[in-house]
């Protein structure tokens, strides 16, 4: 069901930026991250990896490992249970269990370098370290593949054995790409026939990082009862709870995953990798607690990043500036299993536009590289970079203004989006307007210092939010206070924005609520922290309870009024009934006498979540000698329905548009020709540092989401999509010259000059 | 593996440890003294999440090896706060949201305090180059820039 709200626009509480109830934690070292965890008899595991991208298992020998003093246990996929074959949720996309499986310990073939092939337990981290380099493997080297055009060459070596594609229905054998679907409306060819203008393009581009700076962790103790418990850096522990019942075949009901701070996620710790190994080494080693934590090239070479692929982009538009057709082919590389983000890349392709007629073509490719994760938006920034290049150049061949343009042929309440959704009330057009009158617009882009040039670049994109399910309890205590447990992993200040939902329906100050996230076993279900849900879903989550509480208030405050519920009234955090009144924190101290403490829960399962629009402008200078490039001025529009928290909506977004710019103008995974990632630490994988960023500017607007009281959107994810096209159409301003590979490095601008 | 018997003043306290040889500072101070606050993010100096001081110069604790650390005096995340109260810095960071997941906190505030015991007037640049060494992925960095211009301001105020 969907329920709608006519929104609600004065507020004591939303719109506030107060401090969050965890920033004391954060600045004094006090909060407890994975790798923090410490447990009697810890002892330390570790994991061999393959130093090939693609192989053959042909024999392990773990016998030197366990003779080693000190190892408690080594661990092969031999060791996992039998699995189903069957997929299950993992929030922000699907974890088939037992390809999954086969993902956390390679099975029969090594699909990426860096995959696990087995564990060892270790009385310290050094031991563990030693005995898993001391595990012999035998390896029949395959030749790896690197990219999609390689992956779908005709005669490719198949990467997964058995792997049966789905291409538009059909079953297909021996092949790496796992699916092919397509969305339709209408004659492409006879629109494009009849188009004044068509223009196509191919676009490409590489892996990318999350690039979280906490590595993965997990800690584990398998009790002799075979309660599993669980400490993992995650962005939803019933995540982690759900894939590891999966991957061991072990019920929920015995699996308690406790709640750790997470150092950052972006999609990437959505899925499992050390977990499921932690608890088997626990059950070795006799129920002994067995951490492991990541180095960072690890993290790099066998956890998800974003897929690189190619995207063909084609559209027709008639002169007087409206999109006639539209139709992509959407390549994008699952790494080592499938499972790319194409399925949401195709969603939001076109999702900006108002199109009559479109086709949206999605592959799944399998390469030699690390399993795809979700990051940030995961697709769009992919898909917008593709069709924002192609709509820029629209605009410059037949001279149309780039915000109007945009304006001219933007998605709207009422518009169907590319795979048949049709949009309810959404602020596009609205952001395109506020770009139009920003100040940044209307500025000169100013003179470079000589040597360099400078050009201004322009972008929207889409992503459609997530919704799901999250709960929350309230606890109104004695002295007035609420405790409040809510199940959403905080990564940036979501217990304060899910409280303040709640503050605002009971009047009570923000900071008289006690937010915690407790483990699986003490609140009901919630999802990942992912999907822009948070403050949209668990928000709800906690304005529903609050609205509960209320209505047990009105009945205590009816039993010592002695008076009907129905004649108690609540308004600003005061009750009611027949000329006496008492505000609801005195209200607290006097329950007793009706039945003891009052408390409420509330759950929500939805299945929309309202969607986001961002416009973004970059303005940029290239150093012409060097290639260099500097981001100058950059302006973040976007439509956050109601900012509960504007302090920490703005750093979402400034955020989200750096890891953008980091995409556009740095960032690789650069492979070499035997599959190996080159550049595996953070000083070869260049992600923005302070030194090169300006301050990003935002303008946020408020249109409100129908489907939420106070009209909250999800706001993380879209702002990561638009600087891909944006910083590009700068530089090919700034250059004269066209850009259709990412990242725009340095050296590829060089290279564009000397053409 | 040869142990080797160091004393050091951390955060005002002095140990006297016995360290494996191997050992880095940051593991001493997360494995040894309990000091969880100093995180570990790429073990080789290229994030910055282990910054503490060293004799007031921030430092990568995971490139300096534990007996280096004989006879020096170490500052971490929680010896910022001063008799219950929250540094300068600390409460700029946190009411100025320089912080989103929290992870590379600890070392920006570590590197924020030195160069402000430095330089107390930064310009915007020198604080862009002065925290280049420290990554953060969540914030885009234009709230921990005002974070440091507002905790310089506090703290030449103060």
């Amino acid at each position: 069901m969907v329920a709608t709200y006519d929104t609600k626009t004065d507020y004591k509480v939303i719109g506030n930026s107060p401090i969050r109830h965890d920033g004391v934690d954060k600045v004094t070292g006090r909060a407890i991250y994975g790798g923090d965890v410490k447990a009697p008899g810890l002892i330390w595991g570790d994991v061999l990896r393959s130093p090939h991208a693609h192989a053959r298992i042909k024999s392990i020998d773990t016998s030197a490992a366990e003779a080693m003093d000190g190892v408690f246990a080594v661990l092969t996929h031999g060791d996992f249970p039998q699995t189903d074959d069957k997929t299950i949720d993992a929030g922000e996309g699907t974890v088939n269990l037992r390809r999954g499986q086969s993902n956390v310990m390679a099975d029969k073939k090594v699909h990426y370098k860096g995959h696990v092939v087995a564990a060892v337990a270790a009385v310290d981290r050094n031991t563990a370290q030693v005995a898993a380099q001391a595990i012999k493997v035998e390896y029949e080297v395959l030749p790896a593949i690197s990219d999609v055009d390689a992956a779908m060459a005709e005669g490719a070596p198949q990467i997964l054995d058995g792997l049966v594609g789905d291409h538009l229905g059909e079953s297909v054998e021996n092949t790496n790409v796992a699916r092919v679907f397509r969305h339709e409306f209408g004659n492409v060819d006879d629109a494009f026939a009849n188009s004044d203008l068509v223009i196509e393009r191919t676009v490409s581009m590489s892996m990318v990082h999350q690039g979280y700076i906490e590595p993965h962790n997990a800690t584990a103790i398998w009790g002799q009862d075979d309660n599993l418990t669980v400490w993992s850096s995650t962005q939803g522990s019933f995540g982690v709870r759900s894939q590891v019942a999966g991957l061991l075949h072990h019920p929920e009901s015995k699996i308690k995953v406790n709640y750790v701070e997470i150092g950052g996620g972006f999609g990437g710790k959505t899925v499992v990798y050390l977990a499921p190994i932690a608890a088997l080494l626990s059950r070795k080693a006799g129920g002994r607690p067995v951490k492991l934590v990541m180095d960072r090239s690890s993290v790099f070479e066998a956890t998800g990043p974003a897929p690189g692929g190619k995207i063909r982009m084609k559209i027709g538009v008639n002169k007087d500036g409206k999109i006639q057709a539209a139709d992509t082919d959407l390549m994008l590389e699952a790494g080592g299993f499938p499972g790319s983000a194409v399925g949401a890349a195709a969603i939001c392709v076109f999702a900006c536009y108002n199109l009559p007629v479109s086709r949206i073509t999605g592959y799944d490719v399998l390469v030699n590289k690390p399993k795809s994760a979700a990051y940030r938006a995961p697709g769009s920034p992919q898909a917008s970079f593709a069709i924002e290049t192609v709509i820029d150049e629209i605009c410059d061949e037949l001279g149309f203004d780039k915000i109007q343009f945009r304006l001219d042929n933007a998605a709207h309440e009422g518009t169907r989006r590319g795979d048949g959704v049709q949009f309810i009330r959404v602020g596009l057009e609205e952001c395109l307007v506020a770009a139009k009158e920003s100040d940044h617009w209307n500025s000169p882009l100013g003179d470079a210092p000589a040597g360099k040039k400078r050009g201004r670049g322009i972008a929207s994109a889409y992503w459609m939010n997530g919704g799901g399910k999250s709960t929350c309890d309230l606890m109104l205590q004695d002295d007035g206070t609420v405790m409040l447990n809510e199940g959403s992993a905080d990564i940036g200040g979501t217990r304060t924005s899910i409280a303040m939902q709640a503050a605002e329906v009971l009047g009570i100050p923000v900071e008289d609520f006690h937010p915690s996230i407790p483990d699986t076993e003490s609140i009901g279900f919630t999802g990942v922290t992912g999907g822009s849900r948070t403050t949209y879903t668990t928000g709800l989550a906690a304005y529903n309870a609050a609205q509960k509480l209320v209505v047990e208030l009105k009945s205590r405050v009816a039993d010592l009024w002695e008076t009907e519920a129905s004649n108690v009234e609540f308004a600003d955090g005061v009750f009611s009934a027949n000329g006496d009144s008492i505000g609801i924190q005195e209200l607290a101290g006097k329950l007793d006498p009706t039945g003891g403490p009052a408390t409420a829960t509330a759950s929500v399962n939805l299945a929309e979540a309202g969607n986001a629009y961002g416009v973004q402008i970059c303005d940029l200078e290239v150093d012409l000698e060097t290639g260099k490039t500097d981001v100058v001025r950059y302006t973040a529009i976007q439509d956050v329905g109601k900012a509960v928290h504007p302090q920490y909506a703005e750093g979402q977004i400034q955020g989200g548009v750096v890891q953008g710019l980091g995409w556009a103008l740095n960032e690789e995974y650069f492979i070499t020709d035997d599959g190996a990632m080159a550049n595996r630490s953070f000083l070869d994988y260049r992600m923005p540092t302070s030194l090169d960023m300006p301050m990003i500017d935002t303008i946020m607007v408020e249109v409100p989401n129908p489907l939420h009281p106070y009209g909250v959107r999800g706001i993380g994810e879209v702002p990561i999509c638009p600087p891909l096209s944006a910083a590009a159409q700068a530089i090919k301003e700034a250059v004269g010259k066209p850009f259709y590979e990412l990242p725009v490095k340095p050296g590829r601008i060089l290279e564009a000059q000397n053409d | 593996m040869s142990k080797k018997q160091i004393k050091t003043t951390v955060n005002g306290v002095e140990h006297e440890i016995l360290v494996d040889s191997t050992w880095t500072l940051l593991e001493t101070l997360r494995d040894q003294l309990k000091l969880t606050g100093t995180k570990e993010g790429c073990s080789n100096g290229n994030c910055g999440a282990c910054t503490v001081m060293v004799d007031g110069q921030s430092s990568c604790s995971c490139l300096v090896l534990a007996p280096e650390a004989n006879g020096r005096e170490i500052t971490t995340v929680e010896g910022l706060a001063d008799h219950g109260h929250l540094s300068p810095v600390q409460d700029a960071f946190v009411e100025n949201s320089g912080l989103q997941c929290g992870f590379c906190t600890p070392g920006f505030m570590i590197a924020t305090t030195a160069l402000l015991n430095d330089n107390p007037h930064p310009t915007e640049n020198e604080i862009r180059l002065k925290l280049a060494g420290n990554l953060c992925r969540c914030t885009g960095y234009d709230k921990i820039v005002r974070s440091v211009q507002d905790a310089a301001e506090r703290l030449n105020k103060a």
